[in-house]
């Protein structure tokens, strides 16, 4: 099982993964992840060894057609509801940090 | 006066209708019992007892004016990743801190329509990942059997708090096993139903194509009582089907006599705990003494199943959990831009095991890897599936172990998370497949742990498996064993 190519294939560039996830991890967080993210994928690589080539792919266990209602206008929640979770919101908005300079 | 709190909900009811208590009585002995154990369990994140007080004597009101009601006056618990409008719903992460929902999940308002009293939050897994409790941001739950052992998870705190006559009812959620394993490990009934079964509206989704809520209860009657209340179809809940709902308590007749139930060579595997292996055994040849007849089946690709579900399930969950950015809810660490924002807002509040998830989520999704794995992984979820329908061609259901081991020591699987995941082998395939399963107590290890024996049925067949489990349990008398710290509960 077992050529080099397949070990790289195995390898999470976890600091490039943790960018695109939006975590801002700790040298030692990505040390420690690389580690078991790497066995993990060295299990998970056993499925290789399936031939899928015919087999169509399941999103959904269950076959879920189009689901349709009537496009009627139900209660739903109040603005003032929403913003009370917001941790800093003013004036029915949500405020971040500066976008554009 | 009899502890209300160490009975089944069935029971309860009974008695609320011959006038013997009232609720009022029920949810004192449940608050009381909380008081008297959960410092040494755990299993509560948070429990308002004035209010369900408020709550209950409201009930035994309307029943004294001719209310009847499947659940009228009945304490419920619910893990912690179901929204109860004016509550919090942390999914015991730190991230959601400070946020109150503004709505009522589905099946909590199917559980007030039923007048049941929504009584606390239960401990779990951050986010419904892991297998312990050991992940809850806020604390450990611990096994009522023994509290040098892990609960099971991530339903943790649901089963650890039925177990331990701390709820009489209690409701979890199930992505990989984590309704059936701590039931399992905490001697209680825990069902998954089949998705789409029970709306998802209102429960923070994990995994959407994997997620299920269901019941951990006392008994197999209870579990089919609380599906009656809890399944449906809901029209903001597109995943959830319109298929007509049985009765599932006529169901239970106690007779599976010509019932073939198909026993899966695939989960007696070798490394096996042997007392796992010798009580479940014994539990099928009782079935056979029942009528049951036995068939051998196979389910080829059981060994894949883990690989599958950490792809899709971590694919999905790092999609689903994007939204936790520290904008519109939960906590938030400032920065310089919003990237900043998020990133130091994710890394601050999430625990080890979600940020790991999200990671191998992210990658198997990423450009260049997204074909090798999940597309794979999605391709050999069809051949899982394929496998039950296979079996279900020459049997009613299936029966077999819920896990390889009975519970285990806190701390015992080191920092290694596969071996963690490798435990879900007897679980995970049930929600790839989107099937229902049950697990129902069996027998005790040599240690004093209880064993679960799972049952397996095709989708939207919950009264099957119901109906196997309730002629299972009645003939023995594994689920009314209690741990000794239910003593110290005020259970008589």
């Amino acid at each position: 099982m077992e050529t080099g190519t397949r070990q790289n294939t195995e390898h999470i560039d976890v600091s490039y993964v943790a960018h695109l996830a939006r975590l801002h991890l700790a040298d030692s967080e990505i040390q420690v992840f690389q580690k078991q993210l790497d066995h993990i994928l060295q299990h998970v690589h056993m499925l290789t060894h399936l031939d899928v080539d015919h087999v169509e792919p399941t999103a959904h266990a269950m076959p879920v057609e189009n689901a349709y209602r009537e496009d009627d206008i139900r209660p739903c929640l109040s603005h003032d509801e929403v913003m009370d979770n917001a941790p800093n919101g003013r004036g029915g908005l949500f405020i971040v940090p500066k976008i554009i300079e | 006066m009899r502890s209300l709190n160490a009975l089944p909900v069935h029971e309860l009811n009974q008695l609320l209708q011959n006038g013997e208590c009232s609720s009022v009585d029920i949810v004192s002995d449940v608050i009381s019992a909380i008081e008297r154990v959960d410092d040494r369990i755990g299993a509560y994140l948070d429990y308002d007892g004035e209010h369900a007080l408020k709550e209950a004597r409201a009930s035994d009101e309307r029943r004294s004016n001719g209310c009847q009601l499947p659940l009228l006056g009945i304490p419920v618990g619910l893990k912690d990743v179901l929204n109860v409008r004016g509550m919090a719903c942390g999914c015991a992460s730190r991230i959601l801190e400070g946020y109150t929902s503004p709505y009522d999940a589905y099946v909590v308002t199917r559980l007030r329509e039923a007048g049941a009293v929504i009584l606390g939050r239960l401990n779990m897994d951050e986010f419904a990942m892991g297998s312990t409790n050991e992940n809850s941001a806020y604390k450990p739950t611990r096994n009522p059997w023994n509290q040098d052992y892990v609960p099971g998870g991530s339903s943790g705190g649901s089963a650890a708090a039925v177990s331990a006559c701390e709820a009489v009812a209690a409701l979890g959620s199930d992505t990989g096993g984590s309704i059936r394993q701590p039931a399992s490990f905490c001697g209680c009934v825990g069902l998954k139903p089949t998705y789409g079964r029970v709306s998802r509206r209102g429960l923070t989704a994990f995994a959407s194509s994997l997620d299920q809520v269901g019941p951990v209860v006392r008994d197999v009657r209870d579990a089919a009582l609380l599906l009656e209340v809890i399944a449906g179809h809901d029209r903001f809940d597109s995943t959830s089907l319109n298929i007509p709902l049985s009765s599932y308590r006529d169901t239970l007749t106690g007779d599976i006599s010509g019932m073939k139930l198909g026993i899966p060579k695939e989960y007696f595997i070798d490394g096996m705990d042997p007392d796992v292996k010798k009580t479940v055994q014994d539990a099928i040849d009782k079935c056979a003494e029942l009528g049951a007849e036995l068939v051998d089946v196979e389910l080829p690709h059981t060994e894949y199943a883990v690989a599958v579900y950490y792809i899709i399930a971590t694919a999905e969950a790092s999609a689903n959990l994007a939204r936790f950015d520290g904008v519109r809810y939960g906590a938030r660490v400032d920065g310089r831009d919003p990237l900043d924002m998020y990133g130091k807002t994710r890394a601050g509040y999430l625990g080890d095991e979600v940020k790991r998830r999200i990671i191998l989520g992210t990658y198997v999704l990423s450009s260049g890897y997204y074909d090798e794995y999940y597309i794979r992984a999605q391709k050999a979820r069809t051949l899982i599936r394929n496998d039950f329908e296979n079996a279900f061609g020459t049997c009613d259901a299936l029966i077999a172990p819920v896990t390889p081991t009975t519970s285990f020591r806190f701390g015992e699987k080191g920092d290694d998370p596969l071996q963690m995941y490798l435990g879900d082998i007897f679980t995970v395939p049930v929600n790839l497949a989107g099937i229902c399963g049950i697990s129902v107590p069996c027998g005790m290890s040599g240690s004093g742990l209880p064993i679960g024996l799972q049952i397996i049925g095709p989708a939207f067949k919950e009264e099957r498996i119901l109906r196997a489990a309730h002629a299972y349990e009645q003939a023995t008398d594994w689920h009314n064993q209690k741990p000794e710290i239910a003593r110290t509960a005020g259970m008589s």
